[in-house]
């Protein structure tokens, strides 16, 4: 799909799939909503929808080129489950906020779920968020952060350094779990241990392009693959399939 | 106007379907909106980006939201979640901007909002400049999209009363020309013209929807071969006089003169009330007086 249409940011979308399959399969009722703050996975989020039956293959085959509804970073239009445009960072935790706002008020037990990338956390407006679901208490607010290490131009703890985000967050008075972001059911298992008085952090240990040749390194962000790299990538799926 | 707003917020719109969201302003205005409101008051802080996102995601969920804070705080500082996450999803959010133009005068320029209706306008979000406190109901008799509603000072003259509410509308006769005044600016100029006879003085209209769009066969029928004037609390750029002269050049409207009184800034690096900066514009009754009659 990245390939076919020569779209990158095949890392970030890798390093969070395992999360959103998860997630979407093994958590949420249909009533729940999710917010892919990190828009930049849009393609793992396609493809997630695409496997719960609210995309079809020839959706998925528009990704990102002309006239489709799928565009490399959410629209928020004309598609089941997406509610916001995201692929600016910093916005979906105060969106996410606001929609567990709503559901406290109309006492209604739906659960909001928010998908973050740890290099989003140098936004300013993610703490602005984080410290208003801690003041209300928004326990049916949940916020995972895809912890990969690598953003646009380097290692995260390079640039700004998210290393202690565990602590910072905790440090809010947030119910914070660290978990390997690649194990199921760790995930699942972390996703259902919910606090029931403040809102929930779920920091994901990742790997930038998890499963793929270049896993763990820069290019991952933002290149797209080249033929060569394409079909070494599908050799290395396969393989591990295999093995 | 702040408490005219926060009147007309109580009685029109305390409904399950609304809520009230504050970025930590308001005191001694908006009391009576937090007690009627109850649980769908919030005051998010000193945090407008999040402020405007809570709105979205509220909104999101069915309600109609207003998100206030003092006009730049509102408009400027949260400029991309007001576009993304406000304006892409067409959400009825009412962002309230208290104090446009220059009516947080001696606050320094911090706090002034001289593009805010362009900016807003940029965005497709409706832009409300409401001239006189009962402008305040029917401009909020619905919400349904992105709206910006820009707060500034009542100055109809005394004992006069205004209008029925239309976007555009004439609060002064005359007959030689006509000015086009935004917002709070046709009390000013409404002010001004007062004493002079009808058969000298160019008629005042007051505007308060920003956008070309809304002009009345009427007013064109006024200015057209004679004078016209626009004053705006506001930049150029973007601003009403510039969409009264693209309105004009698309239907081929002729005046006789076109003068244009908007917001210079501060052109000499000094600072004031809203009088002082008003009057530095040309933007007072002295200067309106003068931009009509010379001198």
């Amino acid at each position: 799909m990245h390939h076919e249409s020569n779209c990158g940011h095949l890392g970030g979308n890798f390093s969070c799939i395992d999360a959103l399959m998860t997630l979407h399969h093994l958590i949420m009722k249909p009533a729940d909503r999710f917010i892919l703050s990190k828009g930049h996975a849009a393609g793992a989020l396609y493809v997630t929808l695409w496997s719960l039956g609210k995309l079809k293959d020839s959706d998925l085959e528009t990704f990102s080129k002309d006239n489709t509804l799928l565009p490399g970073h959410p629209s928020g239009d004309g598609i089941p489950g997406l509610l916001f445009p995201t692929g600016s960072l910093g916005h979906g935790p105060s969106l996410a906020a606001g929609l567990a706002v709503a559901a406290k008020h109309t006492n209604s037990d739906r659960q909001i779920y928010c998908l973050c990338s740890d290099g989003e956390w140098q936004e300013g407006s993610c703490w602005e968020a984080l410290a208003f679901s801690v003041h209300h208490q928004l326990n049916n607010l949940t916020i995972i952060v895809d912890q990969n290490g690598l953003q646009g131009f380097g290692k995260t703890e390079e640039i700004i350094s998210c290393s202690d985000l565990t602590s910072r967050i905790s440090s809010f008075g947030a119910h914070v779990q660290r978990i390997d972001g690649h194990n199921c059911s760790e995930i699942k298992k972390s996703l259902e241990n919910k606090s029931s008085k403040k809102p929930n952090l779920l920091i994901l240990d990742t790997i930038k392009g998890k499963g793929l040749h270049f896993e763990g390194r820069m290019e991952s962000h933002y290149l797209p693959l080249s033929e060569e790299q394409y079909r070494t990538a599908c050799s290395k799926i396969n393989g591990d399939k295999d093995s | 106007m702040r408490n005219a707003f926060a009147a007309t917020v109580v009685s029109q719109c305390n409904k399950d379907d609304y809520f009230f969201l504050t970025g930590d302003l308001g005191f001694m205005a908006l009391e009576e909106v937090q007690a009627a409101f109850g649980s769908r008051f919030i005051n998010a802080g000193v945090a407008e980006q999040n402020m405007i996102g809570v709105a979205a995601g509220l909104a999101r969920e069915g309600f109609k939201v207003f998100a206030y804070s003092i006009a730049p705080f509102c408009y400027a500082r949260p400029f991309e979640q007001i576009r993304n996450d406000v304006c892409l999803a067409n959400l009825p959010v009412c962002l309230v901007g208290n104090g446009g133009g220059y009516a947080y005068g001696h606050m320094g320029p911090t706090h002034h909002a001289l593009e805010d209706c362009a900016a807003m306008n940029a965005l497709g979000v409706r832009v409300l400049v409401p001239a006189f406190g009962e402008d305040i109901p029917a401009m909020l008799a619905e919400l349904t999209s992105p709206t910006y509603l820009r707060l500034g000072y009542d100055a109809r003259p005394k004992n006069t009363i205004a209008p029925h509410y239309a976007p555009w509308r004439q609060v002064l006769s005359g007959e030689q020309g006509a000015i086009a005044a935004l917002g709070p600016l046709a009390g000013v100029a409404w002010q001004a013209l007062l004493d002079q006879p009808a058969s000298k003085r160019p008629a005042v209209w007051a505007v308060t929807e920003f956008s070309g769009d809304e002009i009345p066969e009427a007013f064109w029928s006024q200015v057209m071969g004679e004078r016209l004037f626009v004053t705006e609390e506001h930049i150029a750029a973007g601003g009403l006089g510039m969409h009264v002269a693209l309105a004009m050049a698309h239907l081929g409207i002729r005046v006789s003169s076109f003068t244009h009184r908007y917001a210079i800034g501060y052109p000499t690096g000094r600072f004031g009330s809203q009088a002082f900066h008003r009057a530095q514009c040309g933007l007072d009754a002295d200067g309106v007086h003068a931009m009509v009659f010379g001198g």
